[in-house]
């Protein structure tokens, strides 16, 4: 039996296989997986962490029944020329096309006491990766997270809001280097710190000993869990083997093809354009394009632009393509408790920015960026979220609506009590305001009594 | 119950309704030298309040141009006044030669969401029983289906809102999902002056100006909200668990779809900042009563039953539905939006809510009817499909319409009003000249609001009588004389399509027994003694039901449905050529075409074209001011409209009502791509661009 063969279950490869079977219901499809449990949303293990999902609220929909799923199977091998995937279970499955969606694996920092004699982590020790990583982790406990990327300030604040003591270490000055300047750096360090985390920024840990860690200025910190959040790399060692080309990742084009056009790759082993993304959205794209593609469709897959948005409910910030771009024009904001840098081309069109405590302007920048369009020339009122203040057109008082749903204009209203109509009741059935949703109640007896006032005067 | 005109005479008042919205405010008519003048009832929807469209309504019954006689389209092309006999002999001669030619499919059948109860079900009748043909379907499906196959699915049945208006009194919080009613039913405000508002819409309409809290997701990302607020409402810890066990079935399926839809990410596909998105979830979670209420911008999209079906999900997880005091509800926009719904103009229905393709209903329904149960057609095909097929050789030669004006209010209408006039025959049943009569072969008049006597449904579900002031003018007919009149000609006794509307809802009322939607204990005279009948009212006893739900739902097994929804993009997206997003909608002066309100002096004068509202950015970038005239062009075509700057709206995004003929049109611009679920369109998504309308003035 050949058809499409999707080795991985992870976001990319569990997308990827319910776009196919969308767009063609008798695709043949089949899913080796190695991990023993049903495919899950690893975006959502900080919530694990954080106590705020149980563990099987991760789980993805089930695939239907046209689609032959080899959970807790590992493949050891491709043979190109016959086009077979050998698996760990013994068994051979032949492909029209296969697909790498292997994604990736913690990267373990050299450190005294994190790894057993045998290679496996030590006791309270885990990464943040798989469920199986979350369910290694002592319940309580002060926690100690080594790095201090996306990951690791999610998890820390995670792990805080369970209850948690927790020590955030990151041996870059600046939490979130990658993606962060100075300034914004510093309020999301203050910001973390304020929710109770102890963060300890140019610092790395030297050791791991049940209990405790050496940090490397000789200090120890009670350490019950250690969470190891220094990035990931590509799983790349079945492309490597079987001849494909790899660099960091397996190298992938447009059409989302290997070195071999009837393997592709999709998500964090693949790599395209020289880059291997590493974010959820960029697996999913690159999903939805080869699912495009595999059932007859068209598609060209362009790369996903990068968007770095914490998830909340704090800190507020978002990281919008590259904020070091060299642009026509920036825009900067900055007191104590926000920032915002915006890096425009000539059109007004964002190429990168860093927002924090900017609610309002990080989900404006971000459908700004993603759909291509310019700023509005009032710079400041996108960016604290409030309207731009116009010099409107002088405007006769009189044409003022003050009843909308029966349009009654104060000079109608003042037309009808010179009439005779003195009194608000009297107002309201001459004129019909107030009769709608009688939301100008209010005030057409306030108007009424200025009107009153006016008269005595 | 038709007292005759005395010249110089004042006629006793009577208590009827609005002949507009679905609010069916409670209005008292009176008549003194021929003026009919109107006054607001203290019905406790409106209690007392009108909006500028009731207060002037009676203007409707003295439009200068009424039609008083049949027309037919003679040789020479022209509409020219005819005879009863031969309008009507007409219709049916061609009718029936269609027929004989092509079949029983032949010809179709079009009606309305603001016919009487009486009137939607006898059409339904007479397509079924008196032409034979599985083709009917109604304007409704522009509005009610998506919400209709949204509820239906997660509660059993679906009544707009399953509990009365003024149980909304109580509410602390409401989310108002794609509803405006601050000006489409402003009457309907007064019921929520104490609750905190969630308003979702891209506009910052005046509704959302009345809101605590204001969601303003792009056009067509209503469903990646949804799912990002029931995300909030578990991550938050706000679901109500003993509720959803107790309660309801496919919690956890739904949830596998949403827990995709972190707030951060709705945020990114929606631009509704995350931070807003967990606010409005607390609010709604922390009050003690609360209301999520869905109008036409959750409802009219390519995927309008899922996002209904989205914000359901929320309601559910917060524990809203079947409880006291709280809730999920549609707000129905027609007149008889409900009751048109109910009972049988719909493709795929009989009266009672049955499906057609129910064999139990059918054989009751046909019992009622004195007709063999295999002898009535099966389902037909939805509006949009109907329309867009006729005259084509795929579809219907010839087409009935009651109560409608899809030349105006179909999408991409120059499609539908090329598909209208390329018809064999086309047959026109209205009160006003429209943009459908002009293409008509024959035009029948019709009886309007206070010339006739019948029932409507409101958006409670609760029935209520619309009374006759005055006698329909000389020359003009009822539409249940004139389907009576159709019927005979077409070969069926007199007998079996009865013209009085009390002795035409009693018969209503037996086929819908033992229906989701049962009428069969309410009647004229009940109605008349001033009971308060929400239904299903299954005998002369008993009380109706004013709250459905609140021991269980219409499942067999009591429970509601969660239902697993996906997000998926409108079905078309912004491009180079046409950037931006256009969404339509409605203005306070007008209802529906504007066939009717256009013809009040008074509202038409304020509001005598459509306004686009744009923001001024866009609006500069395109070369338009205020008060110019811009042209909004799609794929499908291009309407007119006068340009209205709007600071307050997203910059991706411009606004148009629909009311308005010719190229002022906002139908001639909208995407007819449907909901797979529910057949409704997309009008509330097409990727449009702007610019300065050369050559008008």
């Amino acid at each position: 039996m050949s058809g499409i063969v999707v080795i991985g279950t992870g976001p990319a490869g569990h997308r990827l296989v319910t776009r196919l079977r969308r767009h063609d219901g008798t695709a043949a499809v089949r899913v080796i997986g190695a991990e023993r449990r049903p495919a899950y949303n690893r975006v959502l293990l900080t919530d694990v962490l954080a106590g705020r999902l149980r563990p099987g609220q991760l789980e993805l929909p089930a695939h239907d029944g046209g689609v032959r799923v080899h959970q807790g199977v590992t493949a050891l091998g491709i043979d190109r020329r016959g086009r077979l995937v050998h698996t760990d279970d013994g068994r051979v499955h032949g492909y029209d096309r296969l697909v790498l969606a292997t994604g990736a694996r913690p990267v373990l920092p050299v450190l005294r006491g994190l790894l057993r004699p045998d290679g496996g982590m030590a006791e309270g020790a885990a990464a943040v990766r798989t469920l199986a990583d979350a369910a290694r982790l002592p319940g309580e406990g002060p926690a100690v997270v080594l790095g201090g990327g996306v990951l690791g300030v999610e998890t820390a604040l995670a792990l805080r809001r369970s209850g948690r003591d927790v020590v955030l270490v990151h041996r870059n000055r600046r939490l979130m280097n990658r993606q962060l300047d100075d300034r914004s750096a510093d309020l999301l360090a203050g910001q973390v710190r304020s929710e109770g985390v102890v963060v300890e920024c140019g610092r790395r840990v030297r050791a791991f000993a049940p209990g405790r860690v050496l940090l490397d200025d000789g200090r120890t910190v009670p350490c019950a869990a250690l969470l190891v959040c220094a990035g990931v790399r590509p799983v790349t060692g079945l492309a490597r083997t079987a001849g494909l080309a790899v660099r960091r990742g397996v190298v992938v084009d447009g059409l989302l093809r290997t070195s071999d056009p009837r393997i592709h790759a999709i998500g964090d082993c693949a790599e395209y354009d020289g880059t291997v993304a590493g974010r959820v959205t960029a697996a999913w794209d690159q999903a939805d394009t080869l699912a495009a593609l595999l059932t007859g469709g068209t598609g060209h897959y362009r790369g996903t632009p990068p968007a770095t948005r914490l998830r909340g409910p704090r800190p507020e910030l978002a990281v919008i393509g590259r904020p070091d771009a060299s642009g026509a024009e920036t825009v900067l904001l900055s007191d104590s408790e926000r920032y915002a840098r915006l890096v425009l081309d000539a059109g007004g069109r964002l190429l990168g920015g860093i927002l924090f405590g900017l609610p309002e302007a990080a989900a404006a920048a971000g459908q700004h960026y993603a759909h291509g369009l310019p700023l509005p020339p009032a710079r400041l009122a996108f960016l604290l979220g409030t309207r731009p203040v116009r010099t409107a057109p002088a405007r006769p008082a009189d044409d003022l609506v003050v009843c909308h749903c029966n349009i009654v204009t104060r000079g109608q209203l003042a037309a009808a009590w010179r009439s005779g109509s003195t009194s608000a009741a009297q107002l309201v059935a001459a004129t019909r305001a107030t009769t709608g949703c009688g939301g100008c109640l209010a005030e057409i007896t306030e108007f009424s009594r200025e009107l009153a006032g006016d008269g005595a005067a | 119950m038709s007292p005759s005109s005395p010249p110089g005479g004042t006629l006793p008042a009577v208590h009827t309704h609005c002949p507009y919205c679905a609010l069916q405010c409670g209005t008292i008519l009176s008549e003194r030298d021929g003026a009919v003048t109107v006054e607001p009832s203290d019905f406790p929807v409106n209690q007392g309040a009108l909006c500028r469209k009731g207060w002037t309504a009676p203007a409707l019954l003295d439009a200068p141009d009424r039609l008083r006689h049949p027309l037919v389209r003679r040789a020479d092309g022209v509409l020219r006044p005819a005879s009863w006999d031969e309008a009507l002999d007409t219709v049916t001669d061609r009718v029936r030669a269609l027929q004989a030619a092509h079949g029983r499919d032949a010809v179709a059948v079009f009606g309305g969401g603001g016919l009487t109860n009486e009137k939607a079900y006898l059409l339904g009748k007479f397509a079924r029983v008196a032409m034979g043909t599985s083709l009917i379907d109604y304007n409704g499906r522009f509005c009610m289906s998506a919400a209709a196959v949204a509820g239906t699915a997660a509660f059993g049945t679906d009544r707009g809102l399953p509990f009365p208006v003024t149980d909304l009194d109580g509410a602390q919080a409401v989310l108002l999902a794609g509803a405006n009613i601050a000006e489409t039913m402003p009457p309907l405000l007064r019921h929520l002056d104490r609750a905190e508002l969630i308003v979702v819409d891209p506009r910052r309409s005046r509704t959302a100006d009345r809101a605590k809290l204001h969601l303003s997701p792009r056009p067509g990302t209503d469903l990646a909200l949804a799912l990002g607020l029931l995300h909030a409402a578990v991550t938050e810890g706000l679901c109500d668990d003993a509720y959803i066990a107790e309660r309801t079935g496919g919690f956890d399926a739904a949830w596998r779809h949403a827990a995709a839809w972190w707030p951060e990410r709705a945020e990114e596909v929606s631009g509704v900042p995350a931070g807003r998105q967990r606010e409005a979830v607390r609010i709604l979670a922390r009050a003690r009563h609360a209301y999520v209420l869905t109008g036409r911008g959750a409802e009219q999209h390519s995927k309008g039953a899922d996002t209904v079906a989205a914000y359901i999900n929320l309601a559910l997880a917060l524990g809203l539905p079947g409880r006291a005091g709280s809730g999920y509800g549609c707000l129905t926009g027609q007149g008889n939006g409900q009751g048109g719904r109910e009972h049988g103009q719909k493709a795929d229905q009989l009266p009672g809510y049955r499906r057609i393709d129910d064999p139990d209903a059918r054989a009751h329904v046909a019992a009622v009817w004195g007709v063999d149960p295999r002898s009535l057609p099966g389902p037909g095909r939805p509006a949009v499909e109907l329309l867009q097929s006729l005259g084509t050789g795929q579809g219907p030669r010839g087409l009935l319409v009651f109560g409608s004006n899809p030349a105006v209010s179909a999408p991409r209408s120059a499609l539908v009003g090329e598909r209208l006039a390329a018809a064999d025959l086309l047959v026109v049943a209205d009160f006003v000249p429209s943009e459908t009569t002009q293409l008509a072969d024959v035009v029948l008049p019709v009886a309007q609001w206070a010339e006739e006597e019948g029932t409507m449904t409101n958006l409670e579900g609760r029935l209520l009588r619309r009374r006759a002031l005055r006698p329909p003018p000389p020359g003009v007919r009822t539409d249940l004389e004139v389907l009576r009149d159709l019927a005979v000609r077409l070969g069926q006794p007199p007998g079996r399509f009865p013209v009085e509307p009390r002795e035409v809802f009693d018969e209503l009322g037996r086929a819908s027994r033992g229906g989701p939607a049962d009428y069969s204990g309410i009647s004229h005279r009940r109605l008349d003694a001033q009971e308060t009948l929400h239904w299903p009212c299954p005998t002369d006893e008993h009380p109706g039901t004013p709250r459905l739900f609140l021991h269980r739902f219409a499942h067999p097994d009591g429970r509601a449905r969660f239902a697993p929804v996906e997000h998926r993009d409108a079905a078309e997206s912004p491009s180079v050529r046409y950037p931006l997003i256009a969404t339509t909608g409605r203005t306070l002066a007008h209802y529906q075409s504007g066939a009717q309100t256009r013809r009040v002096p008074e509202l038409n004068a304020g509001v005598p074209e459509p306004v686009l509202e744009i923001h001024p950015d866009t609006a500069a970038r395109a070369r338009l001011a205020d008060g110019m005239l811009a042209r909004i062009s799609s794929a499908r075509g291009s309407a007119v409209a006068r340009v209205r700057t709007v600071d307050s709206l997203r910059a991706d995004t411009v606004f148009l009502p629909f009311h308005f003929p010719g190229a002022y049109r906002a139908n001639l611009i909208t995407n007819p791509a449907t909901d797979p679920r529910s057949g409704m369109p997309e009008f509330k998504v097409a990727a449009v661009r702007v610019e300065p309308a050369t050559g008008w003035t």
